[in-house]
């Protein structure tokens, strides 16, 4: 039991992380992560959608036909995410003036009718909703790390905005490398955020692969001594 | 299974199944809005309230200037949409107008902005309330993002003159961004339709009766 949740969690986070490997949602990925708390916004966006149309799909994965499960996803995820967007705006309207036009991007992720199609409808609900939550977290993870990124290079500074998301009191938290920096357009721009996945995506396989090789030298000395 | 051999149960199934989870999402959103709908105008009214008060301070006004509004053909301002004015008055008195314009040539399409205008024909200040400019170029006209935005306050078009309306790379007073002039040509263009419109139109805006613009 607590083996599968500890590989939906490796696979969600890095083995088959949906930004790095799945490279799904790459149109809201572009889109977004012009700073950390964009990436962050759209992530948390991401992971309540997705945890919770996880959840539903698994629930009724009994009642939903092979034949017509593609619609009835679609009819699900689209309820499901103008429903969040409804009771956001109603009940945390502060989180809705930053999150606000993110939230329609969701419904163009393939992450989750991707997961939808993949995981939810063959798992139980207890699983779904877990595989929603580590995949939705590793996306979070990727934007974060694309956004600030793209961050430095284009303005200097890091966690800039934090006070449009978590109050006045987090202005403090954006740190800025010298007020005298030019930035670097190119990383404000679409195609920068195409060449910064493309070096995310890059190094993860450059740590796999390091990895691999490390994993057979070990394999191949522990057969030396044994042969001697 | 080949076609003819389908029963008109095969394909009916599918359907009443697929129709009953569109009825159900259908009616599940319809009740999550009419439940949310309420609360939802509410604070969109307050923020927009909130909005004001940062242009005209609440104390300067008596009024509700969110139901004392009135629109404005948009040709007129050559915004790209309908122009909607939110009137402050203190004791049946004028004290500013707030023109919710929209300037259709920005770099990435409209921007959406609050322009205010006091009585006496001065800026209470602009602030942009939507737009689609380049991050970290174009979006320096937000106040969240630059001060740029509070160059306007206590400007009229007698100063600067009215032909230093423009940016300086037009020979005009307001800053550009490097990187972007078009976006601030199309916020300093559109605040000074917004002055000369006022300018033609004088205290007469005052005088027009109340819509529902909502």
């Amino acid at each position: 039991m607590s083996s599968n949740y500890r590989a939906m969690l490796t696979d969600g986070l890095w083995n088959n992380n949906p930004g790095l490997v799945q490279l799904l949602g790459l149109c809201p990925m572009m889109a977004v992560t012009t700073n950390v708390m964009n990436g962050l916004g759209l992530g948390l966006a991401t992971l309540l959608s997705l945890t919770i149309t996880n959840l539903i799909i698994a629930l009724s994965r009994d009642f939903i036909r092979e034949e017509i499960r593609i619609p009835v996803f679609v009819l699900i995820i689209a309820s499901t995410v103008t429903a969040i967007q409804l009771l956001i705006q109603a009940y945390f309207h502060e989180l809705y003036l930053v999150l606000g036009i993110f939230i329609p991007l969701i419904v163009t992720n393939c992450i989750v009718i991707g997961r939808a199609e993949a995981f939810a409808s063959k798992n139980p609900p207890q699983y779904a909703w877990f595989d929603g939550l580590m995949m939705g977290t590793g996306f979070m993870l990727v934007l974060m790390t694309l956004g600030g990124i793209r961050e430095l290079l284009a303005k200097g500074t890091l966690f800039a905005d934090a006070h449009l998301m978590f109050g006045e009191s987090a202005r403090g938290l954006t740190i800025s490398f010298g007020s005298d920096y030019q930035g670097l357009l190119l990383a404000a721009l679409p195609p920068g955020a195409f060449i910064g996945l493309g070096f995310l995506v890059a190094g993860k396989n450059y740590i796999d692969q390091k990895r691999a090789e490390r994993n057979t030298a070990r394999l191949q000395s522990a057969k030396l001594s044994e042969s001697t | 299974m080949s076609l003819n051999k389908l029963s008109l149960q095969d394909l009916s199934k599918p359907a009443l199944l697929l129709t009953a989870f569109a009825l159900t999402g259908t009616s599940l959103l319809a009740g999550i809005h009419a439940l949310t709908a309420p609360r939802i105008t509410a604070n969109e009214h307050l923020a927009l309230l909130q909005q004001i008060n940062t242009l005209v301070a609440p104390e300067r006004y008596d009024n509700d200037p969110i139901a004392d509004s009135v629109s404005l053909p948009a040709a007129a301002l050559g915004s790209s949409q309908p122009v909607v004015v939110y009137r402050a008055r203190k004791q049946q008195q004028p004290v500013a107008a707030l023109f919710i314009t929209t300037a259709p040539n920005g770099y990435s399409g409209d921007i959406r902005m609050v322009v205010g205008v006091n009585a006496d024909q001065t800026l209470a200040g602009v602030r942009i309330l939507a737009h689609k400019e380049t991050p970290g170029l174009g979006d320096k006209i937000e106040a969240e993002r630059g001060s740029w935005i509070f160059s306007f306050t206590h400007k009229s078009l007698t100063s600067p003159s009215e032909e230093k309306w423009a940016v300086k790379k037009d020979g005009g007073e307001f800053d550009q961004f490097t990187g972007a002039t078009i976006t601030p040509r199309a916020v300093v263009g559109a605040v000074k339709r917004v002055l000369q419109w006022q300018q033609q139109h004088a205290n007469r805006l005052y005088e027009m009766p109340a819509q529902e613009t909502r």
